[in-house]
């Protein structure tokens, strides 16, 4: 069984969501938000990540927790002051606090000091109460050696003593100290004289005097006698009030201690008093058990039953209760013990570090049953679609009530549908909450004055693409504190605000999701850009491009503008990969920028990935969907209004704008059916970075959600191809990626461009 | 009858671990992310005993014992609090809510178990 490694990694995936609260409750505080309910909060938080640890003896986690713990505990009982300086090193204790959950759960060893000086500040601020972290884990808990807390159930027999063996691994070296009473402890037998008076309050907690009575002839032998003076008659007796108490006389080789844990929970509740009467006494064991003594003491603890009905209470009735004097002698208290379960779970070695997966649902479902479910819907949804397409308006007359019934099945099919999607959106928080100790970090390292704010955290979108968004929102979060934010000494210049702000947003439009990044920096440099991308090859010299069309060049692949390049952002990879990561998750991105005023990096990523609205197309004798967030407007185009361009492709003029077409038939190497291409209808689509282009199509067949069969399992990456799905009809059709297909036709042109050039040359050669 | 415990806590891992712990030992569990939902469990069930955290959102386990104290189907059933602390203050206040006995976390399971005994019938 591997059920440390689960309970791990259950922990670990606890730790970043209690992680992701912290750091949003220090965030708040740094924002000037005193509320106490923020430091409950963050408490709270602190307080279960070192909960947890204790339990897998993560000993630098535990004390670092610890001291912070401490330090915000004084914060909410208003006994140290919320200065910046304590709330900053506050924030810095979150960061390292995060340090060491990733260390723990990687397994990778942190240098013993990593964050001593925070450590050293917080305990500053405590006022030396946190003190040392070696000694707080041992004043907290009774084992000092959490390395070798192990999860082996021990075999429990009531018979021989209240505690079980503490090591009964004997190669298990958690030698638990304090309290816990030594069984096989073979000293001289001592007699004790214990007196016990409870007070009501004991049993208003449920403590119960009968079990006390019990734990306590485990020790050894006992003899009870109990006083029922102070029983009022019944008329006046309450059943939750306490009116007995005992004398005991106990034989042991326990020593003290171990007869006053067995009234640890009491002590406060009860006159206790217990003294050594008699030093090496031989026990008289067999005498102490048959004493009616015991069965007195059962007897008489009975009233403190809150269940039990005055009329059984009845005092004097010690007849009744001399019958059962087995109940003090641990027979029933064996017949009731729970069974120990034999099994032994193994303690295994090292955390497997795992992709960590915070959720926030009550019910933690294997993914890939998820993904089993959403595929069923989806073949539903074709099915449903088959059905529908058959219903034609003969059978709505012959037979309404099926077709009625249809329809029904299809409202019910998409409702399903959504559910079923709903189950695998998480809020895009899990990402967002990463970004402001990344912003933090940056602007410590590269002295900028930056501050984050964020918005629509709680926005949803499906796991996969959530997992995914790390990595390219990290770049841009970067690329904006990096490039986008100036040096405080610029900004003066510039007549902003020395801090910097970036807005990081989410919020859904429609069917997709937004996220941008607004940063308040200096925005694309535009000149800059244009003599890159000229000298990297990207554009030509002479090229005419809007300005929106420069910004988006820095997506291009192999584009960077930062002319020293600072370990930040410089690291090869550049925006292009951005792009491509959003694209691979059917998402696009662009850039929208003000020189000198800032930059707004839009990100539109799909709800999910499983399925798409999308408008089916005919081209020659295939079927195409074009996603329908693509499409702008489609159209059937007259005479005239197409032109040819030279040395490129034609263009249509809708409302004075000339829009590039691309013929599909051409692109995709397909018969035209229909060769007349005036009579082909043009689909307006929006391409990444904010340009449009026609499609130039047979036919519109229509509008329809369709279930994405990846084609990657199978193929290479195809350009110009998103995926394919199966229609109604039980046909496949491909799903056109429209950014793709327009740079497959830019490439087009351009090796037809060459070829003309070849062309040329080879002329020349032969002149 | 097998004795059924109703364990509260807002960390998955600590009720993992207390069940695990539990039902290892033949105990019947039950679950609850916070004292409101504790108390929601209590309505619908016969629990003969309570483990709880103490810092719980929307309901801490200070509240969460009151509650179950001054009602009178759970009053009397033994109520165990898992605190890391082990200083006096919050066994005071568990205790002063009504707590019967105290588990200091992280507790080993032998440990657990001989509590569980010391408190339950």
């Amino acid at each position: 069984m591997d059920d440390l490694e689960q309970f791990k990694q259950t922990y670990f995936q606890e730790c970043e969501e209690l992680l992701g609260d912290l750091e949003a409750q220090l965030m708040a505080l740094e924002d000037g938000d005193r509320d106490v309910d923020v430091l409950h909060a963050a408490f709270r938080a602190i307080h279960s990540i070192k909960g947890g640890a204790g339990a897998f003896g993560f000993d630098q986690l535990v004390s670092f927790a610890h001291t912070f713990e401490t330090v915000l505990d004084l914060m909410r009982e208003e006994k140290v002051e919320l200065t910046d300086d304590n709330v900053s090193t506050s924030v810095r204790a979150g960061d390292i606090l995060a340090d060491l959950v990733n260390a723990a759960q990687s397994g990778d060893q942190l240098p013993a000091d990593h964050g001593a000086d925070v450590l050293q500040a917080l305990s500053v601020i405590a006022g030396g109460e946190a003190g040392a972290p070696a000694a707080e884990s041992g004043d907290e808990e009774d084992d000092g050696d959490l390395d070798d807390l192990d999860f082996t159930p021990v075999r429990i027999d009531l018979e021989d003593g209240a505690a079980p063996p503490a090591d009964a691994d004997a190669g298990d070296a958690a030698a638990p100290d304090g309290p816990e009473p030594e069984l096989d402890d073979v000293g001289a037998p001592a007699v004790y004289r214990v007196t016990f008076r409870p007070r009501t309050e004991m049993l208003q907690r449920a403590n119960e005097p009968l079990l006390l009575v019990r734990e306590l002839k485990e020790l050894g032998t006992l003899t009870a006698t109990a006083d029922i003076s102070d029983l009022p008659p019944l008329p006046a007796l309450q059943h939750d009030a306490a009116y007995l108490s005992w004398t005991f006389e106990l034989v042991t080789t326990q020593d003290l201690m171990a007869i006053e844990d067995v009234f640890e929970f009491v002590t406060d509740d009860c006159d206790l008093s217990i003294e050594m009467v008699e030093d090496t006494s031989t026990p008289d064991a067999d005498d102490a058990a048959a004493s009616p003594a015991p069965a007195g003491a059962d007897e008489a603890a009975e009233p403190a039953a809150p269940k039990q009905t005055t009329a059984d209470a009845e005092a004097g009735e010690t007849s009744d209760a001399a019958a059962k004097p087995a109940a003090g002698d641990g027979e029933a208290a064996k017949a009731d013990a729970p069974k120990p379960a034999d099994k032994t779970p193994e303690k295994k070695d090292k955390a497997k570090s795992q992709a960590a997966a915070p959720a926030v649902s009550a019910i933690r479902v294997d993914l890939d049953k998820v993904d089993r479910l959403v595929n069923m819907v989806g073949e539903l949804v074709i099915t449903q679609a088959m059905i529908s397409q058959q219903s034609d308006q003969v059978l709505a007359d012959r037979y309404p009530d099926l077709v009625r019934g249809l329809e029904q099945l299809f409202q019910h099919t998409r409702g399903l549908q959504d559910s079923v999607m709903a189950i695998r959106a998480q809020p895009v928080k899990s990402v967002f909450s990463r970004m402001p100790r990344l912003v933090r970090e940056l602007s410590m390292q590269i002295g900028k004055k930056i501050r984050l704010e964020m918005s629509g955290e709680n926005t949803e979108i499906d796991k996969t693409v959530i997992e995914q968004l790390n990595d390219p929102l990290t770049h841009m979060i970067r690329n904006a504190c990096d490039h986008g934010i100036e040096d405080p000494e610029k900004r003066a210049a510039a007549g902003k605000p020395a801090e910097g702000t970036i807005l990081l947003s989410a919020e859904q439009r429609g069917g997709r999701i937004v996220i941008q990044i607004v940063d308040d920096g200096q925005g694309v440099n535009r000149e800059r850009v244009f003599a890159k991308a000229v000298e990297k090859g990207l554009i030509a010299a002479d090229a005419n491009l809007t300005d929106e069309e420069i910004d988006n060049l820095i997506f291009s692949p192999g584009f960077s503008t930062a002319e020293t390049v600072s370990n930040i952002s410089g690291r090869g990879v550049g925006m292009d990969v951005v792009r491509q990561n959003i694209q691979k998750l059917g998402g696009r991105v662009s850039v929208r920028s003000e020189p000198g005023k800032g930059s707004n990096i839009i990100l539109t990523l799909p709800l999910t990935l499983a399925v798409l609205d999308g408008m089916i197309v005919r081209v020659g004798g295939e079927s195409y969907v074009i996603p329908l967030t693509n499409v702008i407007e489609s159209l059937s185009p007259q005479d005239g209004d197409i032109s040819m361009v030279a040395g490129g492709g034609d263009v249509i003029s809708i409302r004075g704008e000339y829009i590039e077409l691309i013929y599909l038939n051409q692109v995709f190497s397909i018969d035209a059916v229909n060769g007349a291409q005036s009579n082909g209808l043009v689909v307006l689509v929006e391409v990444e970075g904010g340009g449009k282009v026609g499609l130039v199509v047979d036919e519109i067949l229509g509008q329809q959600q369709v279930v994405i069969k990846s084609l990657e399992e199978n193929f290479d990456p195809i350009p110009g191809i998103g995926g394919a799905t199966i229609l109604g009809d039980g046909n496949v059709a491909l799903i056109l990626d429209v950014t793709g297909v327009r740079s497959l036709q830019v490439q087009a042109s351009a090796a037809s461009a060459a070829e003309k050039t070849a062309a040329i040359q080879i002329e020349e050669c032969v002149a | 009858m097998t004795m059924r415990i109703l364990t509260v806590d807002d960390s998955q891992t600590m009720r993992d671990m207390l069940a695990m712990t539990l039902q290892g030992a033949g105990y019947d569990v039950l679950q609850a992310e916070n004292g409101q939902e504790g108390l929601d469990v209590l309505k619908g069930a016969e629990v003969d005993l309570i483990i709880t955290d103490l810092n719980m959102p929307v309901m801490d386990g200070f509240d969460f014992i009151e509650h179950v104290r001054s009602d009178s189907t759970h009053n009397a059933t033994p109520i165990l609090i898992l605190t890391t602390e082990s200083a006096g203050e919050k066994k005071e206040r568990g205790r002063a809510a009504g707590a019967t006995g105290w588990i200091v976390k992280p507790f080993e399971p032998e440990k657990l178990l001989g509590v569980i005994r010391k408190v339950s019938p």
